[in-house]
């Protein structure tokens, strides 16, 4: 019953084996589109200050400093 | 049958060893000192760049870059200056989309990470900046 894999088909599975298998991670080294978004979305941020740049930048410190001027009754 | 079997064993190792590899590159670098420069003075100009989106006298092109969209809307003495902020925050995108795809070893990259910016760019803008959708500007 298991005659049909003689020796050639065997080695042709190998050889068809060894030729696809780099050829499959040829083609799935695939452009890493969430990575990408992801990375993206940080150097945006980055750049453009939207985290916790957005405080500094509009020139309103944190209301630390007027405590200590509030005048006595 | 046993040699079926050792070559099915064989493939299978094979194939777990190639899914581990793609599994492995499933985060991007994006922190050289090269891409960290690039980040530094896009961050400067912006504060310049700001106040002419808000203005839209710029805007944001489709592929991921920006672009003069209202000269009129900036003091003529000023036009000069503006085109020269274009022109260096688009020559400092160029470089960072490259930087991007050869620092992770794919410099073929560049055209899908561009267009990955492009799209995220608009996505974070601010309301009331410009953007261009199919050739034309929209008001975000």
């Amino acid at each position: 019953m298991y005659q049909i894999f003689n020796k050639k088909v065997i080695i042709s599975v190998v050889i068809a084996a060894a030729v696809a298998m780099p050829a499959c991670v040829t083609i799935n080294i695939y452009f890493p589109a969430a990575a990408a978004e992801k990375a993206a979305d940080k150097i945006i941020d980055e750049v453009w200050q939207l985290k916790e740049g957005l405080d500094g930048a509009s020139g309103a410190p944190p209301a630390a400093t007027p405590n200590t001027e509030t005048p006595a009754k | 049958m046993k040699k079926l079997l050792l070559i099915t064993g064989l493939v299978t190792t094979l194939f777990l060893s190639w899914i581990g590899m793609v599994q492995a590159a499933a985060d991007l670098e994006a922190n050289t000192p090269a891409i960290s420069a690039i980040k530094a003075s896009m961050q400067n100009r912006h504060g310049q760049l700001q106040g002419h989106y808000n203005a839209g006298a710029i805007g944001l092109t489709q592929d991921g870059f920006i672009a003069v969209k209202d000269a009129s809307a900036v003091p003529l003495s000023q036009r000069g200056a503006l085109a020269g902020l274009v022109k260096d925050e688009n020559a400092d995108r160029a470089k960072l989309y490259l930087e991007i795809a050869t620092a992770n070893g794919h410099p073929e990259w560049q055209g899908e990470i561009q267009s990955t910016f492009a799209g995220r760019w608009v996505d974070k803008a601010q309301t009331g900046w410009y953007y261009q959708k199919d050739g034309a500007w929209q008001k975000k």
